[in-house]
């Protein structure tokens, strides 16, 4: 190999340094290296006043064999279950018409509106649902005053409160997804489907519907993941009557000060994460994640 | 021929119009006849509404006035899944979720019809297509060349007793294009059915068409079989469309029984043609290769040009002249013919009964007013029945 040769090599590779080194810097020390560390301590002992104590143990995993532990796990899967179910059933009707039927002009305006409220802190929309929503709210006030009811409706604090806010703060993590599968369906598809004699039902469920699974996959998995993790919707919308997996974690950390709990648990989080990715991968492409 | 039969399409008064940006009328009133068995196709430029007049006939369009039918029935809001009819389209349209089979097999599947005997028709529709065997593999997997095939496979198994198909062809490369007209045409004459084609490839249309309806800014220009088409030519875009047309405007200057005395720019020529009144401005259509030149003077012609160039592309040589005031004739003549050097000044002539006389636009324009007055007496009847009551 010619001495320019070499010399031309080494520049492409001090070029791809530039670009891609602080990226892999960055990632390396706020993302590996925390995570081998909560890995670490979740095979740890718990120090007596919080922190951790240096000697090897199972006895964190061993937690999930609690059944409490278990009944909140399962309690927070079923909810993320029901919050991306009931999130993937508002948004297909609402991402087909979006994409397929208005034009391009109302389109960008109702994906802004759908944006807007991103650009407040979600726990402040959080709080102003549950002045909305609590007894003396002003939704109780309104049925009261217009004397429909005669005492308030228990609405906040409870675990439909929760479903409600995570509905509410995920949905457009469905929508989005389902914007780009469905956008890109190519109508004559459906004309095809038409033309070959099978209805409008028989057309969404022959066509449609399988061709845009890659957008449902994507949006159900942004939706879920968040869902299980999500402590701050539990503690505002359900408060003390709903925990979850999100709460428990947190509750290690912050007030039980069991940090190796805490990350035995996150451990447990992040292994579901990747598996239900794994079965993602199977089933769509990770591009429309 | 095909004139005996029932008309299998019946398009009466149809009008599209759009609404949006690029707004405007499509189709201007079009009425249309298409009988059983033949090939009709759909000629003309973009825009000229060809693929709007097949897609109403397929349902995926609602005119915006006027009636559609297929058979005796009215079809004009019928959507596409209740009407007996097929289409391939100009992108294939396949399912990307099917294998070939499944795709070839879905309109059977809506209809109900026993597994066994779907794959019985399917694998016989393969076999037609030339693709045995193909039935698993993936649409993605598939050329364009078979894509198209599967396609055709797909409307065809489902026994149409009509069979749309939009630009089909287009996307194909020129010697399959070739190829494919030829088998296309085979395959309608053996299954018999009526085969409705788009196409703004003149020269497909000639091929494979029974009739061909030119098409031009929503109005069919003119219908009817190819070689009446291609020698008579009924208006200026359909001389200048199809083929290669040289077009001269002159007015005529005297009528000598069936021979028409029309004075050019550049000259006095004549033509036969009938109907035609004195001082009337015509176009001449006549086709480079009934064009010819000499250095004699000819009877009846005395329109002079200069030999401009002479191209030779294998099977024939193309001449060009150019008269006085610079337009430029085409002629095309044998390789073996004598020719006549390059600058060189000659006549113009042409065999009486091969050039076209036309009326010019202006006329087509007084018969366009003529039907609008008309129309709007029977609106104005019509108005006035409604407003009695009112009385």
């Amino acid at each position: 190999m010619s001495t320019e040769v070499i010399k031309r090599k080494n520049k492409d590779r001090g070029a791809i340094l530039a670009f891609v080194g602080p990226l892999a810097v960055w990632m390396l020390l706020f993302l590996a290296l925390p995570l081998v560390y909560v890995i670490f301590i979740s095979f740890m002992k718990k120090g007596t006043y919080g922190g951790v104590q240096l000697a090897f143990t199972l006895e964190n995993y061993a937690l999930f064999l609690d059944p409490t532990y278990i009944k909140v796990i399962w309690k927070s899967i079923v909810l993320a279950f029901w919050t991306s179910l009931i999130c993937l059933l508002i948004s297909y009707p609402f991402s087909y018409v979006l994409m397929r039927k208005i034009s391009a002009k109302k389109r960008g305006i109702c994906v802004l509106l759908i944006m807007l409220p991103f650009w407040i802190s979600e726990l402040i929309r959080l709080n102003g649902w549950s002045n909305i929503l609590r007894d003396s709210g002003l939704l109780n006030t309104l049925l009261m005053k217009l004397h429909l009811i005669s005492k308030p409706l228990t609405m906040m604090y409870t675990d439909g409160a929760t479903l409600f806010g995570m509905v509410y703060a995920l949905f457009p993590f469905m929508v989005l997804p389902l914007n780009n599968s469905i956008g890109k369906l190519d109508s004559t598809l459906i004309e095809a489907s038409h033309d070959l004699g099978a209805s409008k039902m028989r057309t969404f469920f022959r066509v449609i519907l399988p061709l845009t699974v890659p957008g449902i996959f994507a949006g159900t998995i942004q939706v879920f993941i968040p869902s299980l993790g999500a402590f701050y919707i539990a503690d505002v919308m359900g408060g003390g009557n709903s925990t979850l997996l999100g709460n428990l974690i947190k509750d290690h950390f912050l007030t039980a000060r069991n940090w190796p709990a805490g990350a035995a648990l996150s451990v447990i989080l992040i292994i579901f994460t990747l598996i239900l990715l794994k079965v993602y991968t199977k089933f769509g492409s990770l591009s429309d994640l | 021929m095909e004139k005996d039969n029932i008309p299998i399409v019946r398009l009466r008064g149809v009008t599209k119009e759009f609404f949006d940006a690029t707004g405007g009328v499509v189709l201007k009133e079009l009425d249309l006849d298409i009988y059983e068995g033949e090939f009709l196709t759909l000629l003309g430029p973009s825009g000229c509404g060809k693929t709007t007049t097949l897609r109403m006939i397929g349902g995926f369009d609602t005119p915006t006035q006027g009636t559609v039918y297929i058979g005796d029935q009215d079809v004009t809001d019928l959507p596409p899944y209740k009407r007996d009819v097929n289409t391939v389209f100009q992108s294939y349209a396949l399912f990307p979720h099917m294998n070939v089979f499944d795709n070839v097999a879905f309109g059977l599947v809506e209809k109900k019809i026993p597994k066994a005997e779907i794959k019985a028709r399917v694998e016989k529709m393969l076999d037609l297509v030339q693709l045995k065997n193909f039935g698993k593999r993936k649409v993605a997997q598939m050329s364009g060349g078979q894509k198209q095939r599967v396609a055709i496979a797909r409307a065809l198994v489902n026994n149409p007793k009509l069979l749309l198909l939009d630009e089909p062809l287009a996307a194909l490369d020129y010697k399959l294009r070739k190829q494919m007209q030829i088998e296309l045409k085979h395959l309608q004459k053996r299954l018999g059915i009526t085969f409705i084609y788009v196409t703004h490839d003149q020269e497909e249309a000639l091929t494979m068409s029974d009739r061909i309806a030119v098409m031009n800014n929503g109005l069919i220009e003119q219908i009817d079989v190819p070689s009446e088409i291609y020698e008579h030519p009924k208006t200026k875009f359909v001389a200048d469309f199809i083929g290669e047309s040289n077009i001269i405007e002159a007015s005529v200057t005297g009528i000598e029984g069936d021979l028409v005395e029309l004075t050019a720019e550049n000259g006095v020529v004549h033509a036969k043609g009938e109907g035609f009144v004195k001082d009337e401005m015509v176009y001449i259509s006549i086709r480079p290769e009934h064009t010819k030149y000499s250095t004699e003077p000819i009877e009846h012609f005395r329109l002079r040009g200069v030999v401009k160039e002479h191209i030779y592309v294998g099977s024939l040589i193309k001449t060009t002249i150019m008269l006085p005031d610079g337009q430029i004739l085409k002629i095309n003549h044998h390789p073996d013919s004598d020719m006549i050097p390059v600058g060189q000044a000659v006549n113009i002539y042409w065999p009486m009964d091969k050039a076209v006389v036309m009326h010019t636009a202006e006329d087509t324009l007084i018969d366009w007013i003529e039907g609008a007055l008309l129309h709007r007496e029977e609106i104005e009847a019509a108005v006035e029945g409604e407003s009695c009551p009112q009385k």
